[in-house]
């Protein structure tokens, strides 16, 4: 067995201290009909063949193309510093902080997160972290719920539409979801449309426990939080702000225009793509939602000398003290994420997180005006940050063709959203600081090559072809 | 001598100094926020600490210092199997087709990916004995999350809507009742026999028509194979409920018991424990579910398929109506389970049977050791891990378990978990895990029985402990009367930083 540190000799040792002659006399507990058939895996396989394997496959992945796709996902420069200082053993080899004196590494490290988010957010209290920012938007609206003692949530469509979906999985358990539609035309189009909002508030019989919305929202562009928050508020429901961190160096933090949550994905702050995650779900909150918040809480504190110190506090909220009454079954979390996007922000600082954020805001400018050069007009009209939406015909044939080309050209909307004729035949693409200006020259230039080709008689030349 | 570095850290707020700090990144042209209206821009930069990077180096190799971990010394906190995390799991997780792979990129993009995740789904199936794995879950509660709201699903496809109760035993991890909370049931607690193990009995009587679920640790948190679980199984089955397997101990039973042949409905895997992906200070976890042929209709979306061309996909949105849909974005903690994978192949099918062996042998051992100076409330032969009480030694002497827990500090070892399961008393939950040599468990034992004597000789050094760790026991109370969560500047009642 690779790792093990036994000798048959060792084994012996142990056996005879037990009075036993093997091993599977640890075992007749099991009862005989009970026991398994046998584990039909392949051989184990040293190191060097093993690793072998792991790169041909990652080798299978297509990851040397010229990327404009984000929908979520950031690509950013990470320093180099981060993932040196993850790598210490001290961190990703411990666990939860559950006996402080030994763990004032953890604890400390998370009580800094908990600071620079709740800076970024403009809260007072960060949670430790969730799974991601999915689950921590499924988390925040959980959380309206308990506070208003209602059972009715208003999620706008531009939220984005995994968010939406995990959060209607939660609310499974009986709760329920509707959604906000967007403003179909004009210069708001793609954003949450207030007026359905407030028709959707109005309802007497069916009080509402949150609103949520997203900013920049799932199509990049800027919604008006504080008029849905205010709307929110006049009926007596929580807002929910659904953020992204590194925009935050740049854009009103939630606690400017009224949210009382916001949740978020944490992965821009330094963490890689790796399809899915590892990341990190921000839920930060008010002071006065301190004890609906899920999750763990890290504060200061003194030991018995009056030396400052951290501690894991108000656990009278978590699974393993309140069971069936907790806030929330979470247990394990993302602390080493946590941790990554705590390093990130420590090295990057803020001039450096402004200049990321302010970076991406320039290029996806450039971006546009390429593409619009190029033949792809933007879908919608509204201000945007660093992502938009641009109407390109037979969009999903395009796309294929030009990441054949080496380039990933964004997301294809109808692939996320396929029930939403509001969106076919449109691609979603974004800009970061990572993204150059001979990038978006070469991107635009094979846009237009695919556009100027025209589709049509290429796929009726594929079909003579058949 | 201290187990952890010694010196406490100012925070990054305190090291912070306005102009530290720079490139990094290249300054973006001057107007260009000028295409954002003005109402949505900031009105002040957050005031994130100023650091350069030799500053944040140290800041955080001198904070990790302050941790005891695996790679650091001996970690037998029980339940959650802190085993050796192999370096090869780092390296492939950080290699660059898998780490910079984006999420939403088309599956032709993604084949490597694709393919790995199909293959460890097989490889769990195997395991398990169950009939199809999802891999989505970020951690085992939500694995538990997936597996109720899919038996909900069952019963609700079958109109079958009274049931609205979830049997739990009492030694239960606390995820499970607040578990059957989130997903709309309510929790109904079932005590423990005497031995320890289920009590059929009570459970029979507690089953019923409204009965939705039977949650099951096997083995159970005080380190038992449930030997009566095959006549539990049936009379949840004959009560028309589903049995759900907390997968959290499968560490002990690897080759040995597969909870889909004897009859499990649904159990979640924690990979962090059996398949030693590292614990992060927390996490992440990653808890893939693994289903029987009931439950198959109802897995998250998506799923990972392989076409017959031998190709691999995702499952689009909307193809299967019957999934109860996502349960976070994306395809799941994809990085962790590159690691899991990686576990699973350097094993094979005759190394994981060893682990098992192996965990099972070096618990039993350790208990045995320590049999003459601590109370194992239920003898016989344990799995992984098990449980010992100082009952007797606080009624002697008035030294808890939490001052054992303490005093092991100075011993130079990580506490076991404590007062966990919650029906034992002065309970230490005990998992040396398969990766620790016998002159460690020899060590370990040998400091346990040493405190069991100071516990009568010189109380005081025990009840005081730990008098080596850079900090003493701390002040919990005032920590949640008057809770300071953030870093408000030097103010109020914060103290000074440490140098």
């Amino acid at each position: 067995m690779p790792y093990g540190p036994h000798t048959d000799g060792d084994r012996e040792r142990m056996l005879a201290a037990l009075g036993l002659d093997s091993v599977d006399a640890l075992f007749a507990d099991i009862p005989a009909e009970l026991r398994a058939s046998g584990l039909d895996l392949p051989d184990p396989e040293p190191e060097l063949e093993l690793a072998a394997r792991l790169q041909a496959l990652a080798g299978r992945n297509r990851t040397d193309v010229v990327s404009f796709l984000g929908a979520g996902v950031y690509r950013h420069w990470t320093p180099a510093a981060v993932d040196q200082l993850l790598l210490r053993g001290e961190w990703y080899t411990a666990y939860t902080p559950y006996q402080p004196e030994v763990s004032q590494g953890t604890l400390q490290s998370i009580y800094e997160y908990e600071s620079l988010v709740a800076e970024l957010l403009g809260l007072d209290v960060v949670s430790a972290s969730h799974y991601d920012g999915a689950a921590a938007a499924a988390e925040a609206a959980l959380m309206t719920c308990r506070q208003t003692r209602r059972e009715r949530v208003l999620v706008s469509h531009a939220v984005h539409p995994h968010v939406r979906a995990t959060m209607a999985t939660y609310f499974g358990g009986g709760l329920e979801l509707e959604e906000i539609p967007l403003v179909a035309e004009g210069e708001a189009a793609g954003t949450t449309d207030l007026a359905a909002l407030q028709a959707l508030l109005g309802d007497p019989d069916r009080p509402v426990a949150g609103v949520i919305a997203a900013q920049p929202n799932f199509y990049g562009l800027l919604e008006p939080m504080a008029e849905l928050g205010d709307a929110a508020h006049a009926a007596g429901a929580l807002f929910v702000a659904v953020v992204e961190p590194v925009s935050l160096a740049v854009l009103q933090p939630p606690g400017a225009y009224g949210a009382d949550i916001a949740a978020g994905e944490g992965q821009p702050l330094g963490i890689a793509p790796q399809y899915g995650g590892p990341y990190l779900g921000i839920l930060g909150a008010t002071d006065a939602l301190v004890r609906q918040i899920p999750g763990r809480l890290v504060g200061m504190t003194t030991d018995l000398d009056g030396q400052r110190a951290f501690v894991m506090t108000m656990r009278a909220r978590e699974q393993d003290i309140r069971r069936d009454r907790a806030a929330s079954n979470i247990c394990t979390n993302q602390a080493l994420l946590a941790l990554a996007a705590s390093i990130y922000l420590a090295t990057i600082g803020p001039h450096g997180l402004r200049d990321v954020a302010a970076t991406g805001v320039a290029r996806a400018g450039e971006l546009e005006k390429a593409l619009a050069a190029a033949g792809a007009e933007r879908l919608h009209r509204a201000p945007y940050f660093n992502e938009f939406a641009v109407r390109v015909p037979e969009a999903r044939a395009v796309h294929r063709r030009l990441l054949d080309r080496g380039f990933l050209a964004g997301l294809v909307l109808a692939d996320a959203e396929p029930d939403d004729p509001a969106v076919a035949d449109a691609l979603l693409v974004c800009a970061t600081e990572v993204t150059t200006s001979d990038d978006i020259a070469r991107f635009a230039a094979a846009l237009q090559e695919e556009l100027a080709g025209g589709s049509g008689m290429r796929s009726e030349l594929a079909g003579a072809a058949r | 001598m201290s187990v952890v570095g010694p010196k406490l850290q100012p925070t990054l707020f305190e090291r912070s100094r306005p102009g530290r700090g720079d490139g990094k990144i290249p300054h973006p042209p001057k107007d260009a926020l000028d295409r954002l209206p003005p109402a949505v821009l900031r009105d002040t930069a957050p005031a994130l600490p100023e650091l350069n990077e030799p500053e944040v180096v140290r800041h955080y190799v001198n904070l990790s210092q302050l941790n005891f971990a695996v790679d650091t010394g001996f970690y037998p906190l029980g339940s959650c199997t802190m085993k050796f995390n192999p370096k090869l799991n780092e390296w492939a997780a950080r290699l660059p087709g898998f780490a910079g792979l984006h999420p939403m990129a088309p599956d032709e993009a993604a084949q490597g990916t694709l393919q790995l995740l199909w293959e460890l789904e097989q490889a769990l199936m195997a395991i398990s004995g169950m009939r199809a794995v999802t891999l989505q879950p970020a951690a085992g509660a939500q694995g538990e999350l997936t597996g109720i709201l899919m038996i909900r699903a069952h019963h609700r496809k079958n109109g079958d809507t009274e049931r609205s109760e979830v049997l739990v035993p009492d030694s239960s991890h606390g995820t499970n009742p607040a578990t059957a909370t989130m997903a709309g049931y309510r929790t109904i607690t079932i005590p423990s026999a005497a031995d320890g193990g289920v009590d059929v009995d009570a459970f029979r009587a507690a089953l019923g028509p409204r009965t939705a679920a039977v949650m099951i640790t096997n083995p159970s948190t005080l380190g038992l194979f449930e030997k009566r679980i095959g006549e539990l199984l049936d009379a949840v089955h004959e009560a028309g409920a589903l049995a759900y397997m907390d997968g959290a101990n499968l560490n002990a039973i690897l080759g040995r018991f597969k909870p889909g042949e004897a009859g499990f409905d649904v159990m979640h895997f924690n990979v962090h424990k059996t398949f030693s992906t590292p614990h992060g200070g927390g996490g992440p976890g990653a808890g893939p579910v693994g289903v029987g042929e009931t439950l198959l209709p109802y897995l998250p979306t998506p799923r990972v398929l392989r076409d017959d061309d031998g190709t691999f996909r995702l499952e689009r949105p909307g193809e299967r109506p019957s999934s109860i849909g996502r349960l976070r974005s994306f395809a799941g903690n994809t990085g962790v389970l590159v690691r899991a994978y990686t576990y699973i192949r350097a094993h094979g099918g005759s190394g994981l049977r060893e682990v098992s062996d192996d965990a099972v042998l070096a618990a039993n051992y350790l208990m045995h050791r320590v049999a003459g100076s601590y109370d194992l409330p239920h003898g016989g032969p344990c799995k992984h891990e098990f449980v010992a009480s100082a009952a007797s030694i606080k009624k002697r002497t008035g030294v808890r378990t939490l001052d054992i827990a303490k005093r092991l500090i100075d011993y130079g070892f990580h506490p076991p978990t404590i007062y966990f399961p919650l029906i034992v008393d002065e309970a230490m939950l005990i998992e040396p895990t398969e990766t620790e040599s016998v002159e460690t468990l020899d060590a370990f034992a040998e400091a346990l029985i040493a405190i069991a004597a100071e516990a009568e000789t010189d109380p005081d050094v025990v009840r005081e402990a730990p008098h080596t760790a850079p900090v003493r026991r701390l002040d919990e109370a005032t920590a949640a009367r008057q809770p300071n969560l953030r870093w408000r500047g030097m103010t109020g009642r914060q103290m000074p930083c440490p140098d």
